[in-house]
């Protein structure tokens, strides 16, 4: 079964090619021997942790760059740092509001529980961007500001009108499935990880087809591993056509309307 | 002979050639491959499909037998139960079906119970014993063996003699060795005098995600180029590598790797401008994995027809076929 497929979630980064045109060139060659028709592409060519203002804007201007290139197959997701506030809401205003992006990425600044994040939050809802938050659950130890699922569904309970991707899901989803699964707002992205049976189908099973969310993590991942944790799952073919395309569609769809966008 | 327990085991009625000479060319079981090239023979094709396939669904097999893919050999498979959860495709059946289904003519298959279990000799008892009942020649067993064991080299012998294995998989942090220790040479050394191919898992799985009770290093290859260089007629394959083939060992010997943690887009491009593709195998590491990533995978990179001929089967086929 053919599906359409969008992909919530690549980089620049680890992609052949010396601009970001090239690269973004470069990952869409991939993304089209794998079938995957529309890439969500977030950072820069090069990552920091914790961005000054300078780094986040030469971060989006570099994306900005890239999928003004290829308008029809690349959207953007704006990365912002919570701890440089203020530089964080201009950048949003910058890039989605007067901008052609989509979204929002945020890292490893801050854990995302903190209150630093609730202007950020309700500015990209009033906008109705969707928040992409790096999550990860590690037994060798997180990073300072790396955030895991219990921390967002902190957030998730104070924004419950935010739409708010849970990206990697954790890393361990089987804690952080259980984690973000009292929050409606939250959506689990599969991207990341390795590819290990049955998290699709637990995360479909707990949280419902509806909030479940393909993604690659690529030019770090391959397209494939990550496209192998739904085409290989054992769901039923609805299911497999939210998680691959339909769900993101109807996140971005309000978005894309007050932009112009058809899909 | 040793005093072990006679581990022959009973055929199972109604398994068609168990044992049979003509399965059993390469020790246990391994079908010979038509020829160099890697298609299925049309006639081939048909006949062991109808066999398999029964009466009712000879249309659909004469339509696939028009397409047929290549021979697909999967060099990382297991059997049993992943200690940590249940797997999908952890029932053998379940597994050979979905092998098949997606084109595999034969998996390398080891057991998860080698990681823990002490008793080595039934988890090799019964890998065998479901590679026969379940595989009908698709499924070829790698026996475990734990050199940290009492008396391992029985299980070493066990392997190649009575269950007629054609090498075995080991893993290093699970069993809790170093690989410049004594016992792992030695291991390597009788390995190879008795012609198995030596499989070597790196790791099993992702470390940031392990169980907190259940945490395993991931093995250290720094000291694998020496060992490999004073074993002569030694066949390794490398499982579960996350990057490349180091240099040093592709100068030290015959080592392989497959491609079944290989990351980044077009990953296998990027392993083969630095590896040679003579040196790369396919596998899975089904059913922990998703089957359907590493075949994915060979899709994802441009190969061209040679490349892939060989990570898909050639290569898998020679390492199988050489014998020290």
């Amino acid at each position: 079964m053919n599906h359409e497929i969008w992909d919530v979630h690549t980089h620049l980064a680890g992609v052949p090619g010396k601009t970001p045109e090239e690269k973004l060139g470069r990952l869409l060659e991939y993304a089209d021997r794998v079938g995957i028709a529309r890439l969500c592409v977030m950072m820069g060519m090069t990552w920091n942790y914790d961005p000054t203002p300078e780094f986040m804007r030469k971060s989006n201007d570099e994306v900005l760059q890239a999928i003004r290139k290829f308008p029809d197959r690349a959207f953007g997701f704006v990365y912002l740092n919570p701890k440089q506030t203020q530089a964080s809401l201009d950048e949003l205003n910058r890039c989605v509001r007067d901008g052609p992006m989509v979204g929002v990425k945020l890292w490893c600044a801050l854990h995302c529980n903190d209150p630093l994040l609730d202007q950020i939050i309700a500015r990209a809802a009033e906008l109705k961007a969707p928040v992409t938050q790096h999550c990860w659950i590690k037994i060798t130890g997180n990073l300072p500001g790396e955030s895991t699922p219990m921390d967002m569904a902190e957030l998730a309970a104070r924004h419950p009108k935010a739409t708010l991707i849970c990206a990697h899901t954790g890393g361990d989803w089987e804690r952080g499935i259980r984690a973000i699964r009292p929050h409606a707002n939250i959506y689990a992205d599969i991207n990341g990880g390795d590819p290990t049976a049955g998290f699709t189908e637990m995360a479909v099973r707990e949280l419902g087809a509806e909030r479940v969310l393909y993604g690659s993590d690529a030019g770090g991942r391959s397209f494939a591993s990550q496209l192998a944790k739904v085409h290989g799952a054992e769901l039923p073919d609805a299911a497999k056509r939210l998680i691959f395309a339909g769900n993101l569609k109807r996140l971005l769809r309000p978005i894309l309307s007050a932009k112009g966008i058809k899909i | 002979m040793r005093n072990a327990p006679a581990a022959t085991l009973p055929a199972e009625a109604g398994t068609p050639n168990h044992g049979s000479p003509a399965r059993s060319a390469a020790g246990f079981g391994v079908p010979a491959l038509a020829g160099s090239a890697c298609a299925l023979d049309r006639r081939v094709f048909l006949r062991i499909a109808v066999a398999t396939a029964g009466v009712a669904s000879l249309d659909s097999v004469a339509v696939a037998a028009e397409t047929a893919p290549a021979v697909l050999i999967d060099t990382n498979v297991y059997l049993s139960r992943w200690p940590l959860r249940r797997l999908p495709c952890d029932e053998t059946a379940a597994l050979a079906a979905k092998l098949r289904a997606n084109g595999v003519t034969q998996a390398w298959a080891s057991s998860f119970d080698g990681l823990l279990h002490r008793d080595i000799g039934t988890v090799n008892m019964r890998l065998a014993d479901e590679c026969r009942r379940h595989g009908d020649g698709l499924l070829i067993p790698f026996g475990s063996v734990n050199p940290k064991l009492p008396d391992w080299e029985d299980d070493l012998r066990r392997c190649a003699e009575e269950h007629r294995m054609p090498g075995i998989r080991l893993h290093p942090n699970y069993h809790g060795y170093k690989l410049d220790a004594p016992d792992f040479s030695k291991l390597l050394r009788l390995a190879t005098e008795r012609g198995l191919v030596v499989q070597l898992a790196a790791i099993m799985e992702d470390r940031r995600m392990m169980h907190p009770h259940l945490q395993v290093e991931p093995t250290d290859l720094k000291p694998l180029a020496d060992v490999v260089k004073k074993t002569p007629g030694l066949r390794l394959e490398l499982l579960n590598l996350k990057g490349h083939l180091s240099p040093d060992l592709l100068k030290a010997g015959d080592v392989r790797m497959e491609i079944a943690m290989i990351e980044g887009v077009g990953g296998v491009s990027t392993l083969l401008s630095q590896v040679p593709a003579d040196r790369v195998l396919f596998g899975s590491h089904a059913p922990l994995f998703y089957f359907e990533s590493a075949l994915l995978k060979l899709k994802e990179s441009p190969l061209t027809e040679d490349q892939l001929r060989a990570i898909r089967c050639d290569n898998a086929r020679r390492l199988l076929a050489k014998k020290s």
